[in-house]
């Protein structure tokens, strides 16, 4: 990982002769390593490898935003440090407060609130076509990017304690409010992994495939009302069935996506020399297509690999789980953390309709980009729980295994 | 003891417990492998995307990125099936590259131009010309050295002889000339007419555009001319008669020069008596009457069937820019515009190079090979980088049918309008056509056909803008074009 971000980055450098570059790598090389030795401070017993591919991708992010621009890669090194600081108290938190999951219905209040904001006049402010973003003085962020992880623990912490029907019609209820605020809001990226994370937990937690099956088929119909009803979701689809009949209008976007990728071909046009500047957005929700361009579709499939990775370890630690709580936590969250790398990816690459969610980890963009650790921290931090109650446990049969044996030889000894 | 009972009903416990928190954990499971299936197709697709779908799509106009390849790759040649330059990119002592035309305005249309907006094969094989084949490590040591990667090079499958032969051979009229080796669908020559030198193009761009002769000199009237068919549409017409007839062979027809089919007068050319005939007789002289008759007795249904079949109202399977041909009538249609599709005329129009490719078919019995235009891409040393094969489109029609029209397509040249084929080394077989375009009764020269009649090596569609009957106008340009590529 230090090498292709060293070489990366010296390649950069000999395309620009930018000296800026050389303090910036400094820099994060620093806080690589930094990061490293701290983490494994305050989270002892981390999974290495989950926190290595964080790593590697936010590495890949640095690179890619810094070729494309300077400024993107300060901001986003900035954001990355804020988010990993803050992230240090999330052990402790997850440790001290037992009664997270006693909390549920607050927290599905805080979520809508959250989400709400952006209606409130003044404060809500529109970017690509949807409406979801505040602005408060000069910060502006994204609340659906934290609306996220608060959305899991309540579903979590309620379907964790109940399995009656009457009970998951309310919570049901309350998570469809939730998704039809993002689809008032037009952030239909946002809509589908609330919906589709919201399945997931309610099957995992009821074991009824039934649910599953109603949800999707339910889900479907939804989608053709909403094409019927919402010109922008028509313009969308139709944009991703010929990107190239409208490719000065809806189709721009795509088109040049496809042409971004297509050219770089498997071994891409080197770093700094495709023109990955010319696809729009291509520092956020298309930022693959321009890695994709640059450093081919080997190193692309990778990156999809190291999600995957990150994905099916997220699972293991959400099977290790013996509370339920946390079980369905780390599962929900693990959930909205695939989908919406599939949602970006199929996007970009015409597989489904571009829905407008960013890549985590590795897009431009500070709510998604600190969402995003959080959500690997508080992973992080329940793995780190459940191996110290393992350890704890695991202590406890020793110890009464070796009082056995004392008093086996004391016997033995006795005898003898 | 006790301790004993004690730990066995904890054992009981965890038995019971067990299976529930293993059926999360399973359900846990079935998501995990729903959501890696899904990125199993994704990374599929993205696979396929790079190795299928992008060469087409990243020689698309729209990508900017070709202007960069040129900046690190000299263009590559496009060649003849020999060897001959039609296109190179010449660099000066200064590093200006200029793109050169040696045939001037021979290849105008087919090789295109590289200026103003690239055409033919310019277009077609834009990224790889800008693309090179050599060792990946040579080419970046060249790149680290400052030079410039060598493109590869379109090897085309035009003959140049044929080709120059079709050039003169058309003169100074307007029209099209199309060749195709029938066994592979080669396009052996494309001239369009009038031209213009694509040299000049940049130069001259404004009178081009302006076009204050009506010549429409950019356009290439082999692929994208549509013309009504006239009497080379009756090789479609006699083929539903003969699908539809078993007992065609007994088809009578009485000609008197004119006939009445409802309230449409059909004339033949020159309002000719051609007398009692079957349908060998009908094709060879080409009797407007008799077909009419056939046209009318047809079932409309499966005529559009078959003529769709022949890729009527639909995009030719070429990797170039075609126009599509069209053919209206249907179940429905009014009656009265029967007799005149049927002899190729009313709503029916067609591309020379559809023709032609109707014409290869039935000369291929039945078979339909793709057109294509580039036989292979090679690097500056000539090592083969991508060999593109003959593809066959599809059996259109049997073998026995196919040898049926073959047949009344060798009347043609042994009794019927095509005489002056006659009397060569080989056999010829054709169909001739005229086909009228204003109430003047002015009309286009046409002629399609093959030769050597037993074992077909070419197809040749010709049109002769207001060159009046095939006979007289098309006709000798085919004859020019067989003696030179089988003479």
């Amino acid at each position: 990982m230090y090498f292709i971000h060293f070489i990366c980055h010296f390649l950069l450098f000999l395309n620009t002769k930018d000296t800026k570059l050389v303090g910036l790598y400094l820099i994060e090389l620093i806080f690589f390593v930094a990061a490293w030795k701290i983490y494994n401070l305050v989270y002892r017993n981390m999974s290495k490898h989950v926190f290595n591919n964080m790593m590697m991708l936010m590495a890949v992010s640095f690179v890619m935003l810094a070729r494309l621009d300077y400024d993107f890669a300060k901001r986003q090194f900035l954001m990355v440090c804020a988010g990993m600081g803050l992230c240090l108290i999330v052990p402790f938190i997850i440790d001290k407060f037992k009664y997270l999951d006693k909390l549920g219905w607050v927290y599905a209040g805080i979520g809508i609130v959250c989400l709400l904001s952006v209606f409130v006049p003044g404060v809500g402010a529109e970017k690509y076509g949807a409406v979801n973003w505040i602005s408060i003085g000069p910060i502006s962020l994204q609340p659906s990017e934290f609306v996220k992880i608060i959305f899991v623990f309540f579903i979590a912490a309620l379907l964790a304690y109940t399995d009656e029907f009457k009970d998951i019609v309310k919570i049901t209820i309350v998570a469809a409010i939730y998704v039809l605020i993002l689809v008032a809001e037009k952030d239909l990226g946002g809509a589908l992994i609330f919906f589709i994370t919201y399945l997931a937990v309610l099957y995992v937690s009821t074991a009824q495939p039934f649910y599953l099956i109603s949800g999707l088929l339910s889900g479907s119909v939804a989608s053709v009302v909403a094409y019927k009803l919402f010109a922008h979701v028509r313009v969308r689809v139709h944009a991703w069935r010929d990107p190239f009949s409208d490719i000065n209008g809806g189709g721009y976007q795509l088109a040049s996506s496809l042409f971004a990728i297509g050219t770089g071909g498997w071994f891409g046009m080197g770093l700094g020399k495709g023109l990955p500047t010319s696809i729009p957005v291509k520092e956020s929700d298309f930022i693959f297509a321009a890695i994709s361009e640059e450093m081919g579709g080997i190193f692309a499939i990778c990156m999809i690999l190291i999600y995957i990775s990150c994905f099916i370890m997220f699972i293991n630690i959400a099977m290790k789980m013996k509370k339920k709580f946390y079980k369905l936590t780390a599962m929900g969250l693990s959930v909205i953390f695939i989908f919406q790398v599939f949602l970006n990816i199929g996007g970009v690459t015409k597989f489904i309709p571009s829905t407008g969610v960013t890549l985590p980890l590795v897009s431009y963009g500070g709510s998604s980009i600190l969402s995003t650790i959080l959500l690997f921290s508080i992973i992080q931090g329940m793995y780190v729980l459940n191996q110290d109650e393992g350890r704890k446990v695991e202590k406890g049969k020793n110890e009464e295994i070796d009082k056995q044996k004392k008093r086996k030889g004391r016997r033995h000894s006795k005898e003898a | 003891m006790k301790r004993l009972i004690n730990r066995k009903s904890e054992k009981d416990a965890d038995i019971q417990k067990k299976p529930k928190k293993k059926s999360t954990n399973r359900e846990i499971l079935v998501m995990t492998y729903l959501f890696v299936g899904i990125f199993v197709f994704l990374i599929g697709k993205f696979v396929y995307f790079i190795v299928a779908e992008s060469p087409n799509i990243i020689n698309s106009t729209y990508n900017k990125r070709q202007d960069l390849l040129a900046e690190r790759v000299v263009r590559g040649k496009i060649l003849g099936s020999k060897g001959e330059i039609l296109a190179e990119t010449v660099t000066d002592a200064n590093g200006t590259e200029t793109r050169n035309y040696p045939y001037n305005n021979i290849f105008c249309h087919a090789v295109g131009r590289f200026t103003n907006g690239k055409t033919g094969i310019e277009q077609l094989e834009n990224i790889n010309l800008l693309t090179s084949g050599e060792n990946p490590l040579v080419a970046i040591v060249k790149e680290l050295r400052g030079e410039k990667n060598k493109g590869d090079n379109a090897v085309t499958t035009f003959d140049v002889a044929l080709q120059k032969t079709a050039y003169e051979a058309l003169g100074n009229r307007r029209g099209a000339v199309v060749a195709l080796e029938p066994s592979t669908g080669k396009v052996l020559a494309m001239v369009s007419k009038p031209d213009y030198n694509p040299n000049t193009a940049s130069a001259n761009w404004d009178s081009l555009i302006e076009d204050s002769d009506k010549n429409s000199a950019l356009v290439n009237r082999a692929t994208q001319g549509l013309y009504p068919p006239g009497s080379t549409f009756k090789i479609l017409t006699a083929l539903e008669y003969m699908i539809e007839n078993k007992n065609y062979q007994d088809y009578q027809y009485a000609c008197n020069g004119k006939d009445t089919f409802g309230n449409v007068v059909i004339n033949c050319y020159g309002n000719k008596n051609h007398g009692t005939e079957d349908l060998r007789k009908s094709f060879a002289k080409s009797c407007n009457g008799s077909f009419a008759n056939i046209g009318m007795n047809l079932n409309l249904k499966s005529y559009r069937n078959l003529c769709e079949t022949f890729l009527f109202n639909q995009k030719l399977p070429t990797d170039f820019i075609t126009n599509n041909s069209s053919f209206t009538l249907k179940k429905s249609s009014d009656k009265s515009e029967v007799p005149q599709t049927a002899i190729g005329q009313g709503n029916t129009q067609i591309t020379p190079l559809h023709n032609a490719l109707i014409t290869a078919t039935i000369a291929n019995n039945g078979v339909m090979m793709k057109p294509y235009l580039v036989d292979r891409l090679e690097t500056y040393n000539k090592d083969i980088v991508k060999q593109y094969e003959p593809e066959e489109y599809g059996k259109i029609i049997s073998e026995t049918q196919a040898k049926e029209v073959q047949e009344l397509m060798h009347a043609v040249v042994t009794e019927g309008t095509a005489t002056s084929l006659s009397g060569l080394s080989y056999a010829c077989a054709g169909k001739t056509g005229s086909a009228e375009y204003d109430s003047n009764k002015s009309s286009h020269g046409w002629f399609v056909g093959y030769a050597p009649y037993d074992n077909p090596k070419i197809v040749v569609s010709v049109i002769v803008e207001d060159g009046g009957t095939g006979s007289e106008s098309a006709v000798p340009i085919a004859k020019r074009l067989f003696q030179s590529y089988l003479g």
